[in-house]
């Protein structure tokens, strides 16, 4: 099977994408939303006339809230991100946006404003960390329960530290890709994200399990029959008869995902970006990593022996 | 179970899915007894978030529930239709260091108006005055509030009532009754037994608005604030107190507003999108899967309905993540009849009958579907359990998505290829439940 043949390739892709996304976090580091850091973000839309960004950036300029970073979205507004703004200063904000398209007062809308304080923004970061944490401690011990009863020739704790390698993976390659994201185009990391990259915990576990648990059906016949196969052929096997089902099963997800990402809201369109990134690297690895890992374990132990 | 009894139950399941799709539509009317219920983001509206302060009171789940009381009925008293208010308690599992309290206000956009309309409201407390008072402050001009009058521990959070009354003698003149609760009674009866003819200052958001001197113990309950009111301020005192006085002070911590069109566009786009990549998912799986990816697209459809039912009926608060996480089980819920068909090829291939081959795909995709979910299930219940709102509904949806796909994989799919396997076996009937390019 080429798959576990050439094991060593793709293992090389994937750490060549994960030292992409270490060097990111390291070049640009983290775009954190108002949601991790705290801030007012105002979203406004201009019903008739659209003024001018450089007028908008003098407006806010001249209210000295402090720094402040200033977007288009869609065609007829602007997304303002300031510090956390007081009732006082989001209504004079709000006075001179409106100002600023020369027309009746109220003529605008204030599509959005989220005020998030420091405190609770930063609570909120250590949550995220917590969560995400505790989903892979949490399917990882499943795992090693799951598999408990298969121990030849790999023993159960090594698939659940195969899956461990596969989570960190499909953490950090859309991590790594959202860095770029957001440094090149202002997407940024706010709690969505991380409720993605759980989401994408699960599925990329999902994802493992089916073919892992392939290799201890197929491993269990061979025991039965007596037949006696190189674990690399029984890893290869189990690969290959999952991958219908693998290449399947996230063409569907995808399908909706992408959906959601063209016909969605743009509130939910990032998220859903998250989300398509995910799983491809999610069924990417748990064809390409999670088990040839087994086999480069299998080899190890032999080694040491 | 032989084949008739897979038709008759194919046709029962095919019937309770079309009585429960009925519901949600019949559902929909306005008025209607299980409406959905969407998130503010989706509606429009504004949440806002306070922080209690409640380092000053021993019973601090009792405060919080007083404070979400106070609360709702000030809301309610503006008429906010279908508000909701929240209490988040702090702690290892929340992640949060203090008690939060989260009002949601559907309709209103204006946070100004929001956050009058909770008010900054202000604290009742009763504090008895030191008995050398007058000396201390000649003594000590800057004394503070705390030092000049020494807490009870008696607050607006056991105010059970607050009324106007008039003075019997003289009926131009307007007092405030005051009721507390059971507990606040005794407290009252305690300090009114030990302090006599001291004074006890009735002190509102931190200025003596009363400050009568003790005469007899009060059992009861009962008290009355007297002092030169108006009839006119004696109104807005008792309004004060009963839908003002806060048991622990709160500060505002986070807003978020939506507007409405903002909302109503997340809410259209979110459900096209689900409908379009339904459509697409469906036509996908009937070209690749044939008679059995017909079956799982009627699977799905019930499957649909089903979790449509479920969020009416607990209800789910749908909100933009709450809608991606069911669309993201749409997906999912693929997933187990994929691994049912990709098993069912297998065992066509090895030679058995159509039929044979369809429960043995069953039986031995079963062992993945429940452990794939069972991990996703995990993934749901830490999410529900460490987020915030927004993170909540989505793993809510996520999570009941799961569990009723797992159901659905097994009771829909199952009779319904069952009852449509046939006994025979020919080229064209391999053909139909056969999938993909490999025909044999």
């Amino acid at each position: 099977m080429f798959i576990v043949k050439y094991r060593k390739i793709f293992f090389t892709i994937s750490t060549l994408l994960v030292l992409g996304t270490i060097y990111g976090a390291y070049v640009y580091g983290f775009n954190f939303g108002v949601d991790f850091l705290g801030g007012t973000i105002t979203e406004v839309r201009y019903p008739n006339t659209l003024p001018a960004k450089d007028s908008v950036d003098e407006a806010v300029t001249a209210l000295n809230l402090g720094g402040f970073s200033v977007r288009t979205s869609e065609t007829d507004r602007y997304i303002i991100r300031t510090k956390e703004l007081s009732l006082e200063e989001s209504a004079s904000l709000r006075n001179a946006l409106d100002k600023l398209d020369g027309e009746v007062d109220n003529s605008i809308v204030i599509e959005r404003a989220n005020t998030i304080g420091p405190v609770a923004g930063s609570e909120l970061k250590d949550k995220a960390i917590k969560a995400i944490l505790v989903v892979i401690l949490m399917i990882v011990l499943f795992v090693t329960f799951v598999f408990r009863k298969v121990s030849k020739p790999v023993s159960s704790w090594k698939y659940g530290l195969s899956t461990i390698i596969c989570l960190a993976h499909d953490v950090l390659i859309p991590t790594g890709i959202f860095i770029f994201l957001g440094a090149f185009y202002g997407l940024e990391i706010d709690l969505l994200f991380v409720s993605g990259l759980l989401a994408i915990l699960g599925y990329s576990v999902h994802d493992t399990i089916v073919v892992f648990d392939r290799i201890r059906e197929n491993l269990r016949i061979n025991q039965e029959k007596r037949t006696n196969e190189e674990f690399e052929s029984v890893v290869g096997k189990s690969v290959t008869q999952t991958m219908g089902r693998s290449i399947n099963t996230s063409l569907t997800l995808l399908i909706t995902l992408i959906a959601l990402f063209v016909i969605g809201s743009s509130a939910t369109r990032d998220f859903a970006l998250l989300l398509v990134i995910g799983v491809i690297a999610g069924t990417y690895s748990s064809v390409f990593i999670a088990s040839p890992l087994l086999v480069t374990f299998y080899k190890l132990q032999k080694k040491v022996k | 179970m032989n084949k008739w009894k897979y038709i008759w139950f194919s046709l029962i399941l095919l019937v309770v899915t079309a009585v429960l799709g009925y519901f949600i539509f019949a559902q929909q009317r306005s008025g209607a007894k299980y409406p959905f219920s969407f998130g503010l983001d989706l509606v429009g509206g504004t949440e806002l978030i306070y922080q209690a302060d409640t380092s000053n009171v021993d019973d601090v789940s009792g405060a919080m529930q007083t404070l979400k009381e106070v609360i709702e009925r000030r809301v309610n008293i503006f008429g906010v239709s279908e508000p909701l208010v929240q209490t988040e308690s702090a702690g290892l599992i929340s992640g949060n260091s203090q008690e939060r309290l989260i009002v949601g206000l559907p309709g209103i956009t204006d946070i100004d108006q929001a956050v009058r309309l909770i008010g900054e409201t202000p604290t009742l407390e009763f504090r008895l005055q030191r008995p050398d008072a007058q000396a201390f402050i000649e003594a000590n001009p800057n004394a503070t509030m705390g030092e000049v009058f020494t807490d009870t521990g008696l607050s607006g959070r056991y105010l059970s009532q607050a009324r106007v009354e008039f003075d019997p003698n003289n009926p131009n003149k307007a007092l405030v009754g005051l009721e507390f609760n059971s507990e606040g009674a005794e407290l009252f009866k305690q300090i009114t037994r030990d302090h006599k003819n001291e004074v006890l200052a009735i002190i509102l958001d931190g200025s003596v608005i009363s400050a009568p001197t003790i005469i007899n113990e009060i059992s009861d309950g009962k008290a009355q604030i007297t002092g030169d009111f108006t009839p006119e301020e004696a109104r807005d005192l008792v309004r004060n107190l009963n839908y003002g006085a806060l048991p622990v002070p709160i500060s505002l911590v986070s807003s978020q507003t939506v507007g409405a069109a903002l909302g109503a566009d997340a809410l259209n786009s979110g459900v096209k999108a689900g409908v379009i990549g339904f459509i697409i998912l469906s036509i996908f799986m009937i070209l690749w899967y044939r008679l059995p990816g017909l079956v799982a697209t009627v699977a799905l459809v019930s499957y649909t309905i089903v979790s449509l039912v479920i969020f009416k009926l607990i209800p789910v608060t749908l909100s933009s993540a709450g809608l991606a996480g069911f669309i993201l089980s749409i997906g999912m819920a693929v997933d187990a009849n994929v691994l049912i068909f990709e098993r069912t090829k297998e065992e066509l291939k090895k030679g058995r009958n159509v039929y044979d081959a369809i429960s043995e795909g069953f039986s031995r995709a079963w062992l993945s579907i429940r452990d794939s979910n069972i991990s996703s299930i995990i993934t749901a219940i830490i999410l529900f359990w460490l987020g915030t709102s927004a993170v909540k509904g989505f793993a809510l949806t996520l999570g009941i998505g799961v569990l009723v796909s797992m159901f659905t994989a097994l009771t829909m799919s199952r009779t319904l290829l069952m009852a449509i396997a046939p006994k025979g076996d020919s080229a064209f009937k391999r053909f139909l439940f056969s999938n993909g390019f490999h025909i044999k």
